[in-house]
């Protein structure tokens, strides 16, 4: 019998392309650093579960300036899939993944300010360290985030070839994934201690 | 763009693909190579290193327990020698070690001319012997980790050992995990990937299924290990409550992450050797597996149900009689695949005509061996038993004979099986059955009687033991066993060096092998296959023996050329049907550097030098911006 794909046509991929590895690579470690929340949150789960008072220790926390939070780094997410929507159709994305940028740093700010209006400590009991260590890992994954859109946008900004869209793409998915860890460590922050 | 098929070279030589698929000579050639059969190699000889710093180890312990109440070790000593012993084997030997095959024979086997990210490849390599070296930098300072390999708390909180031992634990587990993290997803996405047309899942080889399902466990858990480690470092160094009690935290939630990883994380570290036995032994056997679905499916099903089973190695710790009899019940499930998998290979060697060379006897006695601590670990799954047995040498016992039948044997036989492939020469027979029966006598005195003493109650982990107490003679036996077995891999590795150096040619496939990496040269060119082969059943090269007379043959001798540049063949993920030509990276040294930024943040960390671990910080992000530039940008613009 004859062997059949002695001719072909598919596309050159070079890195950066569309359908470059780096897309799976993503998803991959988007996978592993879920992983990491589920354990980090399962901590917060079993610590709360075996406390014998109530918990937190001292009351549901304040959620207003939280709540603030959450709709900007949602919204973040709208204008950035706005960017990636020019991008991807040879539009000028920038106007969009600025704002993608600063409504992300301005979450950073907030949140920092989060931090230093708060009666308890990381050293004062558990709920304290998980409040800050959790906060803290999402901040850190935050940074990240706003790394690699500042990073993109000086590559979009020097390139000139409209096929590099993968970059923006991977920055994108990483940083809805981003998005949509706050919501579980928002429901678990401040929503679950009122709800028990 | 539009590629043709091509005959390959009768000789398999391409000097154009040579040219641009080798490696630079020099230091900074070396140092920047991303090319996978050297990061294999590098890996495996790495990983027999430390084992034998390991093993030095365990000598030195059995030294001090040949007889009751002897004082060749304090108690410290003996802490931290029994630590890193486990830590090594556990950490730097068993898993890098199968990563080192993976590595060298994964693009082999699939048909492609590397792994998907070639760069990552050489980062988790890099991250792997920094990691170790790291560990292993208090030793000297009488500061290595001292409270085992599963660090329980509160022994390991900051009250108790206030050194930088366990400092350094807690923060060489997570860089050990970056580079079993940054392995594990190469595997994933290379299996999606590069595999040769026509390759489709159902005929890939068992190692894939093997390497694929434990770097699919990794992914999801060494987060567990990782995280418990960064808050007890927080714990410690910070001031954090998560495990003190007085301040709300757990002491449990130590051990349910250590095992939420600890236990998937022991599949990872048997299931590719698995897969090494149920490609290799059926060669030797002259006949396919047996039962080649089943044995994929055990060994997927294997990793699925063991992220449900870490509770049995807490049954002793309090918890409700409901959750248990859930984690008991759930760890004798896993016989059911394991004892498939020791039944398919029973019956191709039963079924099959087995060459008795030094590389059989390694993989029989392994099935042997993984029945023995099989059944010692089905034992200990019923939790009364459980409570009888738990933190005796009887667990011990099991241990060893998991981790050295189902990881050390299948290694030791793979290496038998597979470096003429990695050296062109083969192994010397008549010293390795000699070196085999050594090894498998030793590991044999030295483990069984440690059942026996575990059954009389020998608790583990302590330093000595009281005269009186019939321990003596047994442990004076483990001892002896131990130094044969050592003489049993002394004579391996003399074995491995005197054979690479005037080892008799091995010729392209001295085994008559039937996968795709018997087909290229040994050792192999930098760029693996002349042309991209196109695969038609399971076993390539045993068509001509197995397929019917008019079933379509695979292709090894023409195919794609892709020599642009460094070029591999994109597939799509079930059936492999061609897609794309991927461009691969070229060596570079960024992988090297950023590894050092790394080993620089631990060290800084280590010793709470925070100015260097924000600039190591820096220094790895500019790195990764550099490393991550897609290379067309950087070429418009001349850079």
């Amino acid at each position: 019998m004859a062997h059949k794909p002695l001719r072909l046509e598919i596309p050159l991929i070079a890195r950066g392309h569309p359908h470059g590895s780096g897309w799976w690579g993503m998803i991959m470690l988007i996978a592993t650093e879920s992983a990491l929340f589920v354990y980090l949150l399962f901590s917060y789960y079993y610590l709360a579960a075996q406390i014998p008072t109530r918990w937190p220790p001292g009351g549901p926390l304040d959620a207003k300036l939280s709540i603030l939070n959450t709709v900007i780094l949602l919204s973040s997410s709208f204008t950035l899939v706005r960017a990636e929507r020019a991008a991807v159709g040879g539009k000028n994305p920038f106007a969009w993944l600025i704002t993608t940028i600063l409504l992300g740093t301005t979450f950073v700010g907030i949140q920092a300010a989060e931090w230093t209006n708060k009666a308890f400590t990381p050293s004062s009991d558990s709920f304290g360290s998980l409040y800050y260590v959790i906060t803290g890992f999402h901040m850190a994954h935050v940074v990240v985030g706003l790394l690699m859109l500042c990073t993109v946008l000086t590559w979009l900004w020097r390139a000139d070839r409209p096929d590099q869209s993968l970059p923006i793409r991977l920055a994108s998915v990483y940083w809805h994934f981003v998005d949509a860890v706050w919501l579980a460590v928002f429901f678990s922050i401040f929503i679950f201690p009122t709800l028990v | 763009m539009i590629i043709e098929a091509v005959d390959a070279p009768p000789s398999g030589d391409n000097p154009k693909l040579q040219k641009i698929w080798e490696t630079r000579p020099g230091l900074s050639g070396w140092l920047s190579t991303v090319d996978h059969k050297s990061i294999g190699i590098r890996y495996i000889v790495t990983a027999f290193f430390f084992m034998v710093i390991g093993g030095l180890e365990a000598l030195v312990m059995r030294v001090q327990l040949a007889q009751g109440a002897q004082n060749f070790l304090t108690p410290e000593q003996y802490n931290q020698v029994f630590s890193m012993h486990g830590i090594t084997m556990v950490f730097l030997y068993a898993m890098p070690v199968l990563s080192g095959f993976s590595n060298y024979l994964w693009p082999l086997l699939l048909g492609a001319r590397d792994m998907a990210f070639p760069r990552l490849n050489a980062f988790s390599y890099w991250l792997y012997l920094f990691a170790g070296l790291f560990i292993y930098s208090t030793m000297p300072f009488g500061q290595a980790p001292d409270a085992g390999w599963f660090n329980y708390v509160p022994l390991a909180a900051k009250t108790y050992d206030f050194g930088l031992n366990i400092d350094v634990f807690t923060l060489g587990v997570i860089f050990i995990g970056l580079s079993t993290t940054g392995g594990a997803i190469n595997f994933v996405v290379t299996l999606m990937r590069v595999r040769a047309p026509g390759m489709s899942i159902n005929r890939m080889p068992i190692i894939i299924w093997g390497t694929l399902t434990a770097s699919l466990g990794n992914i999801f858990a060494v987060p567990a290990v990782s995280l418990a480690c960064a808050l007890l470092w927080f714990d410690r160094n910070l001031g954090t409550r998560f495990f003190s009690v007085d301040g709300g935290g757990q002491p449990l939630l130590w051990q349910h992450l250590f095992w939420i990883f600890g236990h998937p994380w022991v599949y990872a570290i048997v299931l590719p050797s698995m897969g090494m036995v149920s490609d290799a032994l059926p060669t030797l056997c002259r006949r396919p597996l047996v039962g080649y679905t089943a044995v994929a499916l055990a060994t997927v099903s294997t990793m699925v149900v063991g992220f449900g089973v870490w509770v049995h190695h807490m049954f002793a710790t309090g918890l409700p009689p409901i959750g248990l009899s859930f984690f008991g019940a759930a760890s004798m499930v896993i016989v059911i695949p394991s004892a498939v998998s020791v039944f398919a290979w029973i019956a191709t060697i039963w079924t099959g005509r087995p060459t008795l060379n030094t590389a059989f006897l390694h993989f029989a006695s392994f099935v042997l061996l993984f029945v023995i601590g099989g059944v010692s670990g089905f034992m200990t799954a019923a939790v009364p038993l459980d409570w009888q047995l738990t933190d005796t040498y009887f667990v011990v016992a099991h241990i060893h004979y998991v981790l050295l039948g189902i990881n050390v044997f299948p290694v030791l036989g793979g290496v038998y099986f597979w470096f003429p492939k990695m050296t062109g020469r083969m192994m010397n027979e008549k010293l390795g059955k000699v070196g085999f029966w050594f090894t498998f006598a030793g590991f044999n005195i030295a483990f069984f009687p440690m059942h026996i003493v575990g059954l009389l109650g020998m608790p583990r982990r302590v330093y000595s033991y009281a005269t009186d107490l019939g321990l003596n003679d047994l442990n004076l036996a483990i001892t002896l066993g131990a130094f044969v077995l050592a003489i049993g891999l002394l004579l391996f590795f003399w074995n491995v060096v005197s054979s690479a150096r005037d080892g008799a040619e091995a010729g392209k496939n001295p085994w008559s092998g039937p996968t795709l990496e018997w087909a290229v040269a040994s050792p192999p060119p930098p760029y693996n296959f002349a042309v991209i082969p196109t695969i038609a059943s399971r076993h390539p090269l045993w068509e001509p023996y197995l397929a019917d007379a008019d079933a379509p043959r695979s292709m090894i001798d023409r195919g794609f050329l892709l020599d642009d540049g460094r070029q591999t063949l994109a597939t799509s993920i079930l059936d492999a049907e061609p897609q794309a030509v991927l461009s691969m990276p070229d060596d570079t040294l960024v992988p090297f550097l950023i590894s050092l930024a790394v080993a620089a943040l631990f060290a800084a960390l280590l010793l709470h030098g925070w100015i260097c671990a924000a600039l190591a910080m820096l220094a790895i992000i500019m790195l990764a911006i550099r490393w991550l530039n897609p290379p067309q940008i950087r070429a418009a613009h001349g850079s």
